[in-house]
């Protein structure tokens, strides 16, 4: 069986590729792929918790899991949903031109 | 002379006395409503100043005949109203009002003759600009003068005395756009105010040894007898005692303001005010107040004579008299303004009054006060009359012949000349003069105030024959023609003339109704009332005294007066007398060169002091103020006003600084939250292992 700190490796790596992917894009539907994939590190750290946990009997981490995937989905689809209203607004979806939140 | 005076002491006092103080109040309370009316309520202010005092007038008769019916029926009527006015501990000071024969008379005779010059005044007036202040000042006097009337305390009577002074220096200073009516007016205010410090002075002695003010208060009173007693008994300065001296401060305050000789100067100033001022004021009224308030205090001024003798204090008051009136009736003799010979006239009158005080009593001084009240202001009101007829002038060289341009005030001028001369038994003066005279006569301490009374009538004749041969008889000097006054000038001044004979009749020897109405006892018609000695002898001496100073009078001016620049007959006899006689025997001159000058060069040296030494204090303190301030200005500025302004720079600075952070870019705060999350990891790993 893969131990566990294989687990946290592929989560870390894989968080870290969605925060840089955040970061740096600059179109904002790339930008929330790039946090879905932070999300993902996060749950895979759960069931990897979970699994290797004192009581795996338990199904707490499938729980924590499939909440979190749905709570993901939802704020995809309002992340989603700002994007193409902003889009509708300055026809673009480029971050930097979205900066009206400053006082 | 000095009759014993038996009033029965009368308890609650009748309604009419309660009543009394409406008297004074009414006229006051009108002349602080006219002060509020405005220039165009003319006829208003007039109308309520004569109504109020008719009101007055009204009430003085109801006062009067309760006195003389209370006095018909066998009892001297002497009822008193006092309250508490300030009480401090103990001791309280008293205010209250007397109703007696002299209060009585006073207040018939002032309100009667204010009333006739009230109505006199809306003719001579008419065309004043400042017709309501006239009416509401002259309302104010009346009131005021009432108040001395009837006091029955010394310090109302004073309060009433400093009132009157007030309204005099206003009304003497009248037209005070003219400089010599504002010189006037503060000088009669000063001159008094001399012989007022005495009286005040006298008041605080008064109170101190007696503990009491008022007059007359069931037995209490300062007036009465234990008091007196025990003035006697108060040893002063020189021999006097305390009711001696306090008698002579009092009658300096009566001497200031009836202008006795030394303080006599401002009298004749006095005329620069509007001629039914000098009537009322200056002739009739506020000038006789000197001799009631003696005849007022009369009790403690004749304490302790023996009978028939006389005290220190009444002793003055008879020299001073006498002095005064033969020295204003010379000096009277020289004058060319009509009204100034009538000023020192009345400064020579007021000296038979105190004359006949000092050496006769109350009666003797009062019925002269009286008579003269209505003489005097009809040849006052008579002069007013002339002078506006002859357009404002007053210089009677420059008149003439207003005998028959002026019919009615020649007639009635010529009775009040002949009542002031006392022209034998027609006239009232005749009868007052004489009662002076014959007091004079039969005087104790010494005859010269006789002789100098006799040549003071001798004088009065001549002055005033002059006076009416420049103004009546000979022909017309001025320039415009001369006119009669209208009616409510004239009508007053008959009422006047009626008085001015008619008043004799009480005060004959007779039927000598006023004195003995004055001192509360029985009135007799007795024909033996001249057969006392020497009284016919009396009689026609004077008459005869009288007769040559008209006669000289009339030989030297009727029909020879000279026109305006040539000099006067006496002038061409005896210049160096003349001059003398003209210039009032220097007596303003030497005042000028001794008080005036002593106190201009104490003022200089004040004001010296003033400028150079507490100034220099005073600017110096500025000065150093000013420095300290503005070194503070200079620390508030640059020390504390600049660091706190660096301060707000500073945060100003940071503040744009960290804005910068705030850039709107999403990516940029999630970056700094990443770092920010490394960060502390790090620092979590990093502590965790230590």
């Amino acid at each position: 069986m893969t131990p566990l700190a294989g687990y946290l490796l592929v989560a870390a790596l894989l968080f870290a590729i969605g925060l840089a992917g955040a970061l740096t894009r600059r179109n904002a539907i790339l930008v929330l792929i790039g946090i879905e994939l932070m999300l993902n590190a996060a749950n895979l750290n759960l069931i990897a918790f979970w699994r290797y946990g004192p009581h795996p009997e338990a199904l707490t981490g499938m729980m924590f899991a499939i909440f979190s995937i749905a709570v993901a989905a939802a704020e995809a689809a309002v992340g989603l949903g700002l994007v193409i209203s902003i889009h509708r607004h300055t026809r673009s979806t480029d971050l930097d031109s979205m900066n009206r939140m400053k006082g | 002379m000095q009759e014993t005076i038996s009033f029965t002491p009368q308890l609650g006092a009748s309604a009419v006395t309660q009543l009394l103080w409406l008297i004074p109040a009414v006229p006051i309370v009108a002349s602080g409503v006219i002060a509020l009316f405005k220039q165009p309520l003319r006829r208003m202010s007039s109308a309520l100043a004569i109504g109020s005092l008719s009101f007055s007038l009204l009430l003085s008769m109801f006062a009067f005949a309760h006195v003389v019916s209370g006095w018909i029926g066998g009892n001297a009527v002497r009822e008193t109203v006092n309250f508490t006015w300030i009480q401090v501990g103990t001791s309280h000071v008293d205010l209250g009002w007397v109703l007696d024969p002299l209060s009585a008379v006073m207040l018939v005779m002032v309100t009667l003759v204010g009333l006739l010059i009230f109505i006199y005044s809306t003719g001579y007036m008419a065309h004043d600009e400042n017709y309501t202040r006239f009416f509401c000042f002259l309302s104010l006097f009346a009131g005021a003068m009432l108040a001395v009337v009837i006091a029955n305390s010394l310090l109302l009577l004073f309060m009433g005395w400093e009132l009157v002074g007030l309204t005099s220096y206003l009304l003497i200073g009248f037209w005070y756009q003219k400089p010599s009516a504002a010189a006037a007016a503060k000088k009669a205010f000063i001159t008094t105010r001399i012989g007022d410090i005495f009286f005040l002075l006298g008041i605080v002695w008064l109170f101190a040894q007696t503990g009491t003010l008022l007059f007359y208060n069931g037995g209490a009173g300062s007036m009465e007898a234990a008091a007196l007693a025990g003035l006697l008994t108060q040893p002063a300065a020189l021999g006097l005692t305390a009711a001696g001296a306090i008698g002579l401060l009092i009658f300096c305050g009566a001497a200031g303001k009836s202008g006795q000789f030394p303080l006599h100067v401002w009298l004749p100033d006095a005329m620069e005010g509007p001629t039914p001022v000098s009537a009322l004021i200056h002739a009739a009224t506020m000038v006789a107040a000197g001799v009631y308030l003696i005849a007022r205090v009369y009790p403690l001024m004749q304490a302790g004579a023996l009978a028939g003798g006389s005290t220190t204090a009444l002793t003055v008051v008879t020299w001073v008299g006498a002095s005064t009136a033969v020295f204003a009736a010379l000096i009277a003799v020289a004058q060319n303004d009509i009204k100034r010979i009538l000023a020192y006239s009345t400064v020579s009158q007021l000296g038979y009054m105190m004359a006949g005080l000092g050496m006769g009593g109350v009666a003797v001084g009062m019925f002269h006060l009286i008579t003269h009240a209505f003489f005097k202001a009809l040849l006052f009101m008579g002069a007013g009359s002339v002078i506006h007829g002859c357009h404002e002038e007053q210089d009677i060289r420059k008149m003439g012949g207003l005998k028959s341009d002026m019919p009615v005030t020649f007639l009635t001028y010529t009775i009040g000349m002949l009542a002031l001369c006392g022209f034998p038994l027609l006239f009232s003066g005749f009868w007052s003069k004489d009662g002076i005279l014959e007091a004079a006569q039969h005087w104790s301490v010494a005859k010269a105030p006789f002789y100098m009374l006799v040549f003071g009538a001798l004088l009065t004749a001549f002055y005033m024959m002059r006076q009416v041969a420049y103004v009546f008889t000979g022909h017309w000097r001025g320039h415009k023609p001369a006119h009669e006054s209208p009616a409510v000038m004239t009508v007053p001044l008959a009422i006047l003339a009626f008085f001015a004979i008619a008043l004799g009749v009480i005060g004959t020897p007779l039927w000598p109704w006023f004195r003995a109405f004055l001192n509360g006892q029985a009135a007799s018609f007795d024909l033996h009332g001249f057969s006392e000695p020497g009284l016919l002898t009396l009689m026609l001496t004077s008459s005869v005294v009288v007769f040559i100073g008209l006669g000289l009078g009339w030989r030297m001016y009727v029909g020879r007066a000279p026109a305006a620049d040539e000099p006067d007959a006496l002038e061409k006899a005896m210049p160096t007398v003349w001059g003398w006689l003209r210039d009032k025997f220097f007596i303003d001159e030497l005042y000028g060169a001794t008080f005036i000058a002593f106190y201009w060069f104490w003022a200089r040296v004040a004001d010296w002091l003033d400028r150079r030494v507490w100034g220099g204090i005073v600017s110096g303190v500025a000065r150093l103020t000013a420095a300290w301030a503005r070194l503070n200005r200079f620390l508030d500025t640059y020390w504390v006003d600049g660091s706190f302004d660096k301060g707000c720079e500073e945060l100003a600075t940071g503040g744009g600084l960290l804005s910068r952070v705030e850039s709107g870019r999403v990516q940029t705060y999630l970056r700094l939250l990443a770092v920010g999350v490394v960060l502390l990891a790090a620092i979590l790993i990093w502590s965790s292992r230590g």
